[in-house]
């Protein structure tokens, strides 16, 4: 060992070899000290004090905080420091709504797993929550205040790696609380419901919403058809929660498990995600072709579409209208399965297994009385009911998917991992099967990855962004002009859905890498690996769908977007009593930035000037919806788009 | 006619627009920008802070979050008179509890309430004004009185009612 | 714009000036002062000089005649005495000036520069006492960063360069090298004032050495601690000071941009800095080009918001940044990376004003007074149950006794009334300090001295206490205080804190056992080494040093449910009221233990040590003469 860059952990000698902080280092070691506020991809917090060390020399400080010294001597457990953290640990479990035994959280709890390790065997101290009451407003998460332990995990994850930052700290002191703005519910927020801060929420004060009774009750049900579609990150992460290793694939368990729960059918929703690739290229070439607008943007991830109604307006345009795999998948059940099961639609209930909280909400958008997909699980939610029904999972014997919506190409089983819905196209694209090198720069898990390929002598620029920081990283090159794309893949996760708040809780910094690596391997083990060569697909088009891009496709296959305000309400500027006319200019940031407040300056000393106080209320509102198409001002009811004081006066006069 | 409410509401927006154009919608002067603003309406009303959050490109929550952790930003509207009492270690000792007891008996404020039904009176507790040599210490409205007594206290606020009185019957 | 202000040139244009006065009345106009009045008295001088045709100016400027001077003060620090009105140049001194006195003094000292006897200050004996010096509170002191806070009016610049200022700042710039300025601030051995004690120049030298083209001087002016107001003092009494000291600041780390991070509870000093800031700027000491080095400087002033935390250094940090105020890790130290990630150094306003003065006359000048490892000298608020209280400064190495007995003037009982035995303790460092008992009255007071006895010097708050003070109360109210104002971030503070109270709250109630007394402890401890900040790591001081001190009084509430000062309303035993008793006897048949004695047809006297608090006696007395706890 080079005695120069080492540094002693309770007297053994350790080589600092780059690692950021002390705590890195001394996990090196293999002493894994406890955290709860930090995490590798975060900035450091150092609010848990639990990965406290004693430094030689400079006392007792956070380990996560201190950069590595050559020459350090770290002690880790003197007796100090472990009656430090059993106090810790006390502490917050005098604040903690401890109902352990029926938590949903209660494999995975950190908390609970620490206190353990610990040996906390005693809370000396009282209890005191803040019975804050829990929050179900949001269709994709829950939130229980009296589980937080306010390690600010949610906070960050949803400032750092989205850039959104739905949730800050409110109040100050044993009053401070995560909260939304003004102390909203989640779901009246600008929440994009992707579950980034469940995932990394150390307890159970944010988990993903429950849809496990809707779907027991439909099981129960003899007049219904209960038929599951299964994401493709599901079928390596299933397995952790029966013990399988990281990334193991258990399709075949998976399939039979669920039989035995009682779903009729089980599909694959990578023969959407097939489907989705058939359609998305067509959809790329007729742009390509008649000059449409371009980059085409991927729509699969829900939060992403979320995120773009509300802070991308300009790029609504841009993005496919394919439905998601599980759209199409959904609208396939109630539309063409029919037909081919022999079953009336209404009996059909259409269940989902999905790595991913955002689903819960993207089956919302569905307004139709009979929607595509009814319900959906998160993959811990499944393991629950295979739990709750005694099933031994381990035991079963391995089945196969239904057909016809159970076969896919490697193509579609890709789309767990980012980048894969890029592949997935190229290979499309170029007739490849994933085995050329070409493809091996849109892998990984880089936030941003970019690679131009070349087909009959066209280029194709793509790209591909994981994380919503990311994503506006990459679409403010795009909107300034620095740089240009044909085809951009966005996944609101790092490294995609393998990685989405809809997986099994996991602390281990490895899984998400393994369960993508299983995802390749299993796109290596099948026989066809694109989309295009999908046998069963060709039967769909034949006999259904007639063609990419066809009208029942459109009719079936394709959604639609708008722009979505982030909260509401507005500034009442002038208002008196009677029945008013009402003006409505709108201050959200896309026309704020069009200069709707200068807008609404003039507007209001016109109405002053001209003495129409009476006939005209004036309020300044947060989104008119028309982001695009700002300046937005409504007048009586009516939308006035790239308004100008002009167009206002011109309007008011008309109504007088 | 214009309605004085609608003037004020005008103005005060002109103000919050201003605000912003002094600090260059800069995220960092937050602090002073809030104070601004709480200096024109007297508190920081939520639509407004989320029409900052807008301008200055933060998310309201997290405009939200520095709101309420200091003590000095009201999210509610504060009475014409704000009643700050002193409670740091030397007024504390010398009795700032009557004083407090006091003040909310005479106001009728229920328990957690700090502001009267009729938003004519705040109160509110200060740690220490620096003002130690007179203590206790009670401000109303940045004037200070010193040596104070539960007594002089309820004394302080009958004038002021009885000011109201009399402005109340100009008005009519 | 002076880029070149010629300071001398200045001073003597002001000697010329002021050779014209005839006399000068300096009126205290510190926020104290101001509350009681300060205003009218001054309009009433002004009033009178109207009335008998005296010429009152009220800024110093040419005259071709002789005229008068009347001028405020920043705080003269005798607080309880105030208003204050001093005449020049025979320094008389007044206190509890009324307006109705204001005639009188025109007539009598400002005129004909006699004394009105009755409005002096009567030192011991009664002797009256004609100026400062003879005041054993002012003389008793040694005020160096007050020297000239209650003399100079702190809106004149003049002023402050006439008495000396800006040639710090001159020599530093224009004769020094930033080594040399850190080296000089080091080698006095300047330690923070604000609280923690660190070597100045140490800091400094720490931030020079990072290569870095922007870096920052903060002045830390958010002195939340309740009980103290020398920041307030010196930052209304002489903000230029201030500003002297961040501009050497500057110089020696090399930084072009700084921050005064002012209360907004503290309005008049706010007022007074950013009025001393413009000032300085249309001199010349700040701006661009400063003497004439190409260096330049800008100070902002910021208002705080009301929160306590922000006193601490990343806490401020993020405040200025506009985020909530809740502290980071250190390591990175400010002085690596602090405001906007650039090295930055804050220091407290004591320590900064005193910087012009260590450059201009020396490190071994700074060190001929105080002790080896705490030169210099420390401002004080002394407050509480004690004759005079008031803004004090002290060479390191006085004692308590001198403090408290000599400049105090002695310890008061509830009433006000000097009581020799009624000395308990002192409170040194508000809610992050310890008390101090009999034990220490003789102790050289000394960062040092202080932390080996476990306390700490802090930022200067001293609250005296009388033998009626119960010390659980005096530790639950900083507990309170420091609870209210944790920011919540870390574990050990938010919880902690609030468990610490809770249990304080157990034993002022009565609801305490014998575990109670040893988890507050562990707590204690935890707490102290296991918070973020400095908030939480001194927090429970006040509880630690109580079971240290106090540990029989503490006891006493738990074991005995008593509160021997009998301020604890729930643990109080009853009393006779002798005024209505007729000594039957009925209570001390009653009474289980025998806590009762008394004669027949006497008042009857319960010992509240026997006392169990059962209150038989309270039910069998027939004529309410026994009232419970008061």
């Amino acid at each position: 060992m080079n005695g120069q860059n080492t540094l002693t952990v309770n007297g053994r000698e350790i080589e600092i070899n780059g690692e950021k902080n002390l705590l890195e280092v001394i996990r090196k070691a293999n002493i894994d000290l406890p955290t709860f506020c930090y995490h590798s991809e975060l900035s450091v917090y150092g609010a848990c004090r639990l990965c406290l060390v004693d430094v030689d020399g400079q006392g007792i400080n956070s380990s996560c905080s201190m950069k590595p010294q050559p020459g350090m001597k770290v002690k880790t457990h003197t007796k100090e420091l472990r009656d430090i953290r059993k106090i810790n640990i006390e502490l917050i479990l005098a604040s903690h709504k401890r109902e352990c035994t029926s938590c949903v959280k209660s494999d995975s709890c950190k908390l609970l797993e620490i206190a353990s390790k610990l040996g906390v065997e005693d809370v000396r101290f009282k209890q005191k929550l803040r019975g804050a009451g829990i929050d179900r407003s949001s269709p994709a998460l829950i939130r229980d205040m009296d589980k937080c332990i306010l390690c600010g995990d949610c906070v960050r994850a949803c400032d750092e790696i989205q850039g959104i930052g739905v949730l800050d700290f409110a109040h100050r002191g044993s009053d401070a609380i995560v909260a939304p703005s003004f102390a909203k519910q989640l779901g009246e927020v600008e929440c994009v419901d992707c579950g980034q801060c469940a995932r990394v929420c150390p307890t159970a004060a944010i988990t993903p919403a429950s849809d496990t009774e809707q779907v027991w009750e439909a099981l129960d049900n003899r007049e219904k058809v209960v038929v599951v579609q299964l994401a493709p990150a599901v079928r390596v992460s299933l397995g952790e929660m029966f013990g399988y290793r990281d990334g193991e694939n258990v399709t075949g368990k998976m399939i039979s498990a669920l039989k035995h729960l009682g779903f009729a059918k089980v599909y694959d929703t990578s023969f959407g995600a097939d489907l989705t690739v058939i359609e998305e290229a067509n959809e790329l070439m007729e742009r390509v072709t008649n000059g449409g607008k371009m980059p085409i943007i991927t729509s699969c991830c829900p939060a992403w579409v979320k995120y773009a109604e509300q802070y991308q307006p300009e790029f609504l345009g841009n993005i496919s209208s394919c439905k998601s795999p599980q759209g199409m998948t959904g609208a396939l059940i109630k539309n063409w399965l029919p037909g081919k099961l022999g079953v009336e639609k209404e009996k059909i209930v259409s269940v989902s297994v999905m790595p991913c909280t955002a689903k819960k909400f993207e089956i919302t958008r569905d307004t139709k009385d009979i929607k595509d997909v009814d319900f959906v699980l998160t993959v811990p939610e499944l393991a629950r009911m295979i739990k709750e029904a005694g099933i031994c999972f381990d035991e079963l014997e391995p089945e196969s998917f239904d057909m016809p919506l159970g076969f896919k190409t490697g193509a579609g089983i890709i789309f767990g991992n980012s980048g894969g819905v890029a592949e997935a196209v190229v290979r499309h694209l170029t007739g490849g099967d994933g085995s050329h090198n070409d493809v091996l720069p849109l892998r990984g898990n880089k936030g941003i990855k970019t690679k131009t390929i070349t087909v009959n002598s066209t280029e194709y620029r793509i790209a591909v962004a994981s994380g919503l920081k990311n994503a506006k990283e990459l679409l403010d090159k795009v909107k300034s002009g620095e740089e240009s794309y044909d085809f951009i893949e966005i996944m609101a996760c790092p490294s995609g859905c393998a990685g989405g708040a809809g997986q099994p809780v996991t602390h281990s910094e490895t899984t998400v890498a393994l369960r993508g690596k299983g995802l390749m391997e299993s796109d290596k083990m099948l026989q066809l690996h694109n989309a295009s060569e999908n046998p069963w697909l060709k039967e769909l088009y034949g006999s259904f769908l007639e063609n990419p891009g066809s009208h029942l496709a459109h009719e079936l296959l394709h959604t639609h977007y708008k722009s979505r305000k982030r909260f509401e309400g507005g500034i009442s500027l002038i208002q008196s009593e009677g029945v008013k006319k009402k003006i409505s200019v709108c201050v959200g940031t896309a026309c704020f930035i069009k200069g709707s407040q200068k807008l609404l300056d003039r507007i209001v000393r016109h109405v002053s000037v001209e003495n129409l106080a009476d006939e005209f209320d004036v309020e300044a509102t947060f989104c008119a919806e028309n982001c695009e198409k700002g300046p937005s001002v409504v007048i009586d009811g009516e939308l006035i788009q790239h308004c100008t004081i002009d167009k206002v006066k011109q309007a008011i006069n008309d109504l007088r | 006619m214009h309605s004085e409410t609608h003037v004020n509401a005008v103005r005060k927006f002109a103000a919050v627009c201003a605000i912003l154009e002094k600090y260059e919608y800069r995220s960092d002067k937050l602090i002073p920008i809030l104070q601004a603003v709480q200096e024109e309406y007297r508190y920081l009303p939520e639509d407004v802070l989320a029409y900052i959050a807008t301008a200055i490109g933060i998310s309201p929550a997290r405009i939200y979050g520095v709101a309420t952790f200091y003590a000095h930003f009201a999210l509610e509207p504060k009475g014409k008179y704000v009643i700050k009492v002193c409670d740091g270690t030397a007024c504390h000792v010398k009795g700032s509890t009557p004083l407090l007891d006091e003040v909310r008996k005479k106001l009728s404020l229920k328990n957690k309430q700090h502001t009267t039904d009729d938003f004519l009176f705040t109160l509110e507790t200060v740690s220490c004004l620096g003002a130690c040599g007179i203590a206790p210490v009670v401000v109303v409205n940045d004037e200070v009185h010193s040596l104070m007594t539960p007594g002089k206290t309820s004394a302080m606020i009958d004038d002021i009612l009885a000011q109201e009185r009399v402005e109340d019957e100009q008005h009519a | 714009m002076n880029s070149m202000p010629d300071l001398k040139k200045i001073a003597s244009e002001y000697d010329e000036m002021y050779s014209q006065v005839n006399r000068r009345v300096i009126i205290c106009a510190g926020t104290g002062c101001m509350a009681n009045g300060a205003l009218k008295i001054k309009n009433e001088f002004l009033n009178v000089a109207r009335l008998t045709g005296l010429k009152f100016e009220t800024e110093l400027r040419q005259e071709e005649e002789k005229f008068d001077l009347l001028t405020g003060s920043g705080c003269q620090g005798f607080c309880q005495m105030g208003p204050l009105v001093t005449v020049e140049p025979e320094g008389i001194f007044y206190i509890r000036v009324k307006p109705e006195d204001v005639a009188e003094i025109v007539a009598e000292t400002v005129m004909n520069g006699k004394p009105v006897e009755r409005l002096l200050y009567k030192g011991s004996a009664g002797k009256p006492c004609r100026t400062v010096n003879d005041i054993n509170f002012y003389k008793k002191q040694t005020r160096r960063v007050l020297r000239d806070c209650g003399n100079i009016d702190p809106e004149d610049i003049r002023e402050y360069i006439k008495r000396g200022g800006y040639l710090g700042a001159e020599k530093a710039l224009r004769e020094m090298s930033p080594v040399d300025v850190c080296d000089e601030i080091l080698n006095s051995g300047l330690r923070g004032r604000g609280g923690g004690g660190f070597p100045t120049g140490k800091k400094w030298a720490l931030a020079l050495s990072e290569k870095n083209d922007k870096k920052y001087i903060i002045c830390n002016g958010d002195e939340g601690d309740p009980g103290a107001f020398m920041d307030r003092s010196v930052m209304e009494g002489n903000p230029h000071a201030v500003i002297e000291g961040m501009l050497i600041a500057a110089q020696a780390i090399g930084a072009d941009e700084g921050f005064v991070y002012v209360r907004l509870e503290y309005p008049l000093a706010v007022k007074r800095i950013k009025k001393a800031v413009e000032t300085a700027l249309d001199y010349g000491f700040l701006g661009d080009n400063i003497f004439g080095t190409g260096k330049s400087f800008r100070i902002n002033v910021m208002e705080g918001a009301g929160a306590f935390v922000c006193g601490e250094e990343t806490a401020l940090i993020a405040s200025i940044e506009g985020k909530r105020g809740m502290p980071n890790p250190k390591p990175p130290f400010p002085a690596q990376s602090g405001l906007f990630g650039k090295p930055t150094i804050i220091n407290n306003v004591e320590t900064l004003a005193m910087v012009p003065g260590i450059i201009t006359k020396g490190a071994a000048e700074f060190r001929q007074i105080g002790t080896k490892d705490s030169p210099g000298t420390k401002t004080f608020a002394l407050t509480g149950h004690v004759v005079n209280t008031g803004l004090i400064e002290v060479p390191f190495g006085t004692t308590l006794r001198e403090i408290i007995f000599d400049i105090g003037g002695g310890v008061t009982g509830d009433n006000g009334e000097i009581d020799p035995e009624g000395f308990k303790a002192v409170q040194i460092g508000g809610p992050s300090g310890g008390c101090l008992t009999t034990e220490h009255l003789d102790l050289p007071l000394s960062f040092d001295s202080l932390r080996s006895i476990g306390a700490m010097v802090g930022s200067g708050g001293l609250v005296v206490m009388n033998r009626n003070t119960c010390m659980v109360q005096v530790a639950k109210f900083f507990m309170q205080f420091t609870q209210n104002e944790s920011c919540g971030k870390c574990v050990p503070c938010r919880e902690g804190t609030r468990q610490m109270l809770a249990l304080l709250e157990d034993i002022t109630e009565g609801n305490a056992d014998e575990n109670t007394l040893v988890i507050l402890e562990n707590l204690g401890k935890a707490i102290t080494k296991a918070s973020l900040c400095g908030l939480g790591k001194t927090a429970p001081n006040p509880v630690l040093s109580l079971l240290r001190y106090f540990n029989e009084e503490i006891q006493t509430h738990v074991t005995q449910q008593r509160c021997p000062a009998r301020k604890c309303k729930s643990l109080m035993t009853p009393v006779v009221i002798e005024e209505k008793c007729k000594g039957c006897g009925l209570c001390i048949k009653k009474c289980p233990v025998g806590a009762i004695t008394g004669e027949k047809k006497q008042p009857h006297f319960i010992n509240e040590e026997l006392c169990i608090k059962c209150g038989a006696c309270i039910e069998a007395c027939r004529l309410d003469a026994i009232a419970e706890g008061v």
